[in-house]
């Protein structure tokens, strides 16, 4: 029972991120980004609860506490400081970017399959999900033209990541999540400072405007 | 071919042609309601098809045996239609004549003849209804096939008979990619009976219209044919989503007191599809025709992703 609903929640985590690939709106990104969290939290808790591993339920109330309150909170005074709040600029045409997509998902797959036979794990089944979210998001980063979707790809990179690691080997040691956690967290904060220095700068959040030299 | 088999084949195609105008009725005094009108009424398709099919029929001058044939085509495509999916009973003699990849075709069959149809007399707007329910169809028709293959992979058989006896006896487990082909089949149902996130069924206005500007040219048995043959493909598409998703209570083989249940069963259930369709649409803007790519696009890649969870985690325990 516990193996299905991880199933299940694997292929949630896949399907939030080709809706966050196919997203045009920031706010609906931010919403998307949230439930994503969601869906960890309760991945790693029915992990936890089959396993009979306690430290799995600590990095789910860690990622209850980061992942689905303080960064979208950060995400959301972000962007109405901003105030970028509709407008997201994708430098490839959304189907062309879902089919990709489907290529990439297929790639994973293949790739995870012999990684996952390795496994004992009750959930290695989800890896090639879990790889295909890393993947998926890499390329929302990629095809983004703006900076705020790119700062919630990497968030959302992160999010597969963390899945990776309690599908296949029932989440990582306690030092490495807490620092994983950290690391994110300060990442959000730098990246948001960053965010109104490239406005300040450019007047604008197209960071194409970096490639230019200054004194051009 | 048992004679309950055949008695289970009549009455589901007697209960598909007698409940199809009951269920447009129903999704329209839902969205009714829901938008805080009063409603026209559960009878009003009835009382159309009545009218219609006493008025006199006029047909342009210039029109081809064709115009007067399609009619007839497209509602005996949907009455097939109806007599495949299992609905009722899954011992249907005529389910091994054809299967979901067949169903499919006599989608497009009817939808090859209506466009044919409006072309025919040559108005602007037939051929724009036409090529307009070409794009549409010929989008939505991919993601159908899929959604029928993720289903198939669970049962091995594309015999819509076979998934169904598959899918309600076993054990109840659940199913990623079962939930996903979910979706993907109501966003390609909505496409394809022209519902409103992509055409407006109540819509005259000309610039907007698919479906309507199709039917433009008809009129009288014609067009009552027709407007009969469009609800029951929209409740073709509703059994067809039951019985991929929902197939608790269709009868079995050989059990008759079985089949006496299923009909009071599908009845509840289409009353609540119908309700979420008219919900659906409340909630839901019609978009631009040059979104309808990006939104069938997506009923494709959800199927699509149903197929590879599916695959992908059939080895998983």
């Amino acid at each position: 029972m516990s193996g299905q609903l991880i199933n299940l929640f694997a292929a949630l985590l896949l399907l939030l991120a080709f809706a966050m690939l196919s997203q045009r709106r920031i706010l609906s990104l931010i919403h998307l980004y949230t439930a994503q969290g969601v869906v960890l939290v309760c991945a790693a808790a029915v992990m936890g609860h089959a396993t009979h591993q306690p430290h799995l339920y600590v990095s789910a109330g860690l990622t209850l506490a980061l992942k689905v309150f303080v960064i979208p909170w950060i995400l959301h005074r972000v962007i109405a400081r901003l105030n970028v709040r509709w407008d997201v600029e994708t430098l490839i045409n959304i189907p062309t970017t879902l089919l990709a997509g489907i290529v990439l998902v297929i790639f994973a797959f293949n790739v995870a399959a012999p990684i996952a036979e390795l496994s004992s794990s009750i959930a290695r089944g989800t890896l090639g999900i879990a790889l295909a979210c890393v993947l998926l998001s890499l390329m929302m980063m990629i095809t983004r033209s703006k900076a705020v979707p790119q700062v919630i790809g990497f968030l959302a990179l992160e999010n597969g990541l963390f899945f990776a690691a309690t599908a296949a080997t029932y989440g990582m040691p306690m030092v490495v999540e807490l620092g994983i956690a950290l690391d994110v967290l300060v990442g959000i904060l730098i990246l948001g400072v960053f965010l109104f220095q490239i406005r300040e700068q450019f007047d604008s959040l197209d960071i194409r405007h970096l490639e230019k030299l200054k004194d051009q | 071919m048992s004679p309950l088999g055949a008695a289970s084949q009549l009455l589901e195609i007697a209960a598909a042609l007698a409940l199809a105008p009951l269920f447009a009725g129903w999704v329209a005094q839902c969205r009714a309601w829901l938008q805080n009108r009063s409603g026209p009424g559960l009878l009003q398709p009835y009382r159309l098809l009545h009218k219609l099919f006493h008025k006199d029929s006029v047909i342009a001058a210039h029109a081809s045996p064709l115009f007067r044939i399609a009619p007839y085509v497209v509602f005996g495509c949907m009455t097939l239609a109806c007599g495949i999916v299992p609905t009722l009973s899954t011992d249907l003699p005529l389910s091994p004549a054809a299967d979901a990849i067949a169903l499919v075709g006599l989608f497009a069959l009817a939808r090859v003849f209506v466009s044919l149809a409006a072309m025919d007399v040559g108005t602007a707007f037939g051929t724009l209804g036409a090529r307009r329910e070409m794009l549409v169809g010929f989008l939505a028709e991919p993601a159908l096939l899929m959604v029928f293959f993720s289903a198939a992979l669970i049962s091995d058989s594309t015999s819509l008979t076979t998934i169904v006896k598959t899918l309600s006896s076993q054990a109840l487990v659940i199913r990623p990619s079962l939930a996903f082909a979910a979706v993907a089949l109501v966003m390609a149902a909505l496409a394809e009976n022209a519902r409103v996130p992509v055409d407006n069924p109540a819509t005259h206005l000309e610039l907007t219209m698919i479906h309507e500007a199709l039917v433009l040219e008809y009129s009288g048995r014609h067009l009552a044919l027709i407007e009969w043959a469009s609800a029951l493909k929209l409740f073709a598409y509703a059994c067809i989503g039951i019985a991929l998703f929902a197939p608790w209570g269709i009868a079995q083989a050989h059990a008759p007191g079985a089949l006496l249940l299923a009909l009071p069963v599908l009845a509840g259930k289409l009353a609540v599809a119908g309700f979420a369709l008219a919900a659906l649409e409340t909630l839901s803007a019609k978009m631009r025709i040059f979104r309808v790519p990006e939104f069938l696009g997506m009923a494709f890649l959800l199927a699509v992703i149903a197929m590879l969870v599916a695959i992908l985690l059939q080895g998983a325990p």
